[in-house]
């Protein structure tokens, strides 16, 4: 009893972390599975034949190439369009500032079904062709608002004394901007940047109403599911699970280390 | 970085500056001499920070020119001037070490080989070991000196500080104003101190002008404000002053001086102490400062000089602090007269309650225009405005 009370903590921490960790274990055991149908849902026998041939099954790699493409490009857009717009709001006095403050949101709060059926609206009014840009415009659209809201947050917290303390140590404008705001506000726009990514490449919903023809990751393995789960979807994203903690070790250990190379 | 015309004043001629209706700084005529120490000091609000940024390029002159040495600066932008800033908040960047922080100004203008300075640089503050922290890892006391080194490594013309010392406790406070002073005596820039502080501005500056309502109210060495106040409002900023209203009975008779009456009391004071020129029948504000006044128990009335000033009064109130000790004594001419009195020699008889003569020399007294508010700059005027805001 004296032991479970100390422990408490400890065990809802390591009961939340299954809970969380459970589906991607499920994922993972899956991809060396053997299955004998069509459907990967019940365990065989142990393989690597899937981790063999990953691109073994036709157009899964092409729309997973399609998608990174996609998210990279959404990315770039998103956070410089984004990081912009942030920096404007918070810098300077405008018409219909606060118009834009609030508007710029809107996608976060909006049910993205909603967003996605106005868009293919618009799309189809304007005689658009539905594809890869029509995906893309999407993606930038709804990942601007998360950017906007990670930047915003950082350029807000900046003590405006340091870019005055910039000009006055004899960096013009360009200087200023990129020796101590843009530095500054670094962080601001990874996060932003990852989130942006994340949010691009795992969309369903409004990718599904305005790609036309084109295929992208998520697509295709909601497309599998109706006709068969090929193995290969499990190893892309077991792939895909231990690359994204990968990135996350090394970020914190490089920031350990940084941290301990200064005294104190 | 063309430019290399040593040093020069910063001559500021008719500037002001607006903000929509609000006047910050009147228009404003001030020569800051090459080499000096000079203080802007007044209440937050009186425009003293909004001149300091005109002289630095972060604010646009409304009216007037801001003028270095020979040369007109009032459109050059901030990084094209030979000045710089050590900043209230310090603004030292935070993704950046010491070392970098201090070598910016000199890389931004292109010089390569910065480690002998910046490591000089260091020394002359003290700060050499600390070189690779950062900002946030350093006491508010090292960073404030950093902010000083940054700044003062690209031997700027003139060096601006926007009360840098606020942060500071009052013995790092101390300790930090004798340090500037040292640095500006060694390096020779001429400095401009922004302070709401009176005694940290009488301290450090060589010339004090003194701000109210974006208004230069008074400009001169601190001795001479000290002593000689033209304005109610400089006369309670700078320490404390007794203030008497009088009415002037003569004008120039026994050797220049001013005869006034208040509540029965005869004072005496010399014409050229008083800073409008008084007239028989009109009132006068006859100021003195506490120290100045000695206090003696009522029967003894008898031992003072002839000649002397005099006013009779019951003290009300007495406090021991040390090196002297404050009264405060009701008397006809002002309810409440302070009095210091050195502890020399303390006498037993003079408590609340006790019945005082106090006495001061005329040459002592200065005179007043007495259209002004007698309570401008006082901290109880202070106090009652941040009621105001507060309840607003």
């Amino acid at each position: 009893m004296q032991w479970l009370r100390r422990n408490l903590v400890v065990i809802a921490g390591l009961v939340t972390l299954a809970y969380l960790i459970l589906p991607n274990v499920v994922v993972t055991v899956f991809s060396f599975n053997n299955p004998t149908g069509r459907f990967n849902y019940a365990w065989q026998e142990f393989s690597l034949d899937a981790w063999k041939d990953p691109c073994g099954v036709a157009d899964l790699c092409d729309s997973l190439a399609l998608s990174l493409q996609i998210a990279l490009w959404a990315t770039l857009g998103a956070t410089v369009l984004g990081a912009m717009i942030a920096f404007a709001l918070v810098r300077y006095r405008f018409r219909a500032r606060g118009a834009v403050n609030s508007l710029i949101f809107m996608p976060m709060a909006m049910p993205e079904i909603v967003m996605a059926a106005s868009l293919l609206a618009l799309f189809l009014n304007m005689g658009i062709q539905l594809g890869f840009w029509t995906i893309l415009i999407a993606h930038i659209m709804f990942c601007l608002s998360f950017v906007v809201a990670a930047v915003k947050a950082r350029v807000l917290s900046m003590d405006p004394q340091l870019e005055e303390a910039a000009r006055d140590l004899y960096a013009g404008p360009a200087q200023t901007f990129l020796r101590v705001t843009l530095p500054i506000a670094a962080p601001g726009i990874a996060a932003g940047a990852l989130l942006s990514f994340a949010l691009s490449f795992d969309d369903f919903i409004i990718t599904n109403f305005n790609s036309g023809n084109t295929v992208t990751f998520p697509m295709f393995v909601w497309g599998s599911a109706q006709r068969g789960t090929p193995v290969q979807i499990n190893v892309i994203g077991t792939a895909m699970f231990v690359l994204a903690v990968l990135v996350v070790l090394v970020g914190q250990t490089v920031g350990a280390r940084r941290k301990k190379a200064q005294p104190e | 970085m063309t430019d290399k015309t040593e040093g020069g004043d910063v001559r500021l001629a008719g500037i002001s500056k607006h903000y929509g209706t609000f006047t910050a700084v009147h228009p404003l005529d001030l020569t800051i001499p090459q080499g000096s120490f000079f203080a802007l000091l007044g209440a937050s609000g009186c425009g003293k920070t909004t001149t300091l940024r005109m002289i630095a390029g972060l604010e646009e002159p409304s009216t007037g020119t801001v003028g270095l040495g020979d040369r007109d600066v009032t459109h050059l932008p901030p990084y094209k001037r030979p000045v710089n800033t050590v900043f209230q908040s310090y603004a030292l960047f935070p993704h950046m070490d010491i070392y970098e922080n201090v070598a910016f100004g000199l890389r931004r203008r292109g010089i390569t080989s910065v480690k002998k300075q910046v490591d000089e640089m260091l020394e002359l503050v003290q700060l050499g070991q600390f070189a690779r922290r950062k900002p946030h890892q350093l006491s508010g006391g090292q960073q404030q000196r950093v902010a000083v080194a940054r700044a003062l490594i690209n031997h700027p013309q003139v060096l601006l500080l926007d009360e840098p010392l606020g942060a500071l406790d009052l013995k790092l406070r101390r300790q930090m104003q004798l340090e500037l002073k040292r640095i500006q005596t060694e390096v020779g820039i001429t400095f401009v101190h922004v302070t709401h502080d009176q005694e940290e501005a009488m301290t450090m500056a060589d010339t004090v002008a003194v701000m109210n309502a974006g208004r230069v109210e008074q400009l001169g060495a601190p001795a001479e404000l000290y002593e000689n106040p033209r304005t109610t409002f400089v006369a309670n900023f700078l320490g404390t002053s007794n203030l008497i209203q009088a009415s002037v009975e003569s004008v120039g008779g026994a050797g220049g001086d001013v005869d006034v009456s208040a509540s029965g009391a005869k004072l005496r004071l010399p014409v050229a102490r008083c800073s409008t020129t008084p007239r028989a029948g009109g009132q006068l504000l006859v100021g003195v400062r506490p120290e100045k006044i000695s206090v003696v128990p009522a029967d003894e009335e008898h031992t003072i000089g002839a000649g002397r000033n005099k006013v009779t009064g019951r003290i009300v109130d007495s406090s021991f602090i040390g090196v002297s000790t404050q009264y405060v004594v009701d008397s006809a001419v002002c309810p409440e007269l302070e009095v210091y009195v050195q502890n020399i020699e303390r006498d037993g008889r003079l408590v609340p309650g006790a019945e005082v003569v106090l006495h001061w020399n005329p040459e002592h007294t200065f005179g007043l225009d007495a259209a002004q508010s007698m309570l401008a700059g006082t901290t109880a005027v202070a106090g009652a405005e941040q009621l105001v805001e507060e309840s607003a």
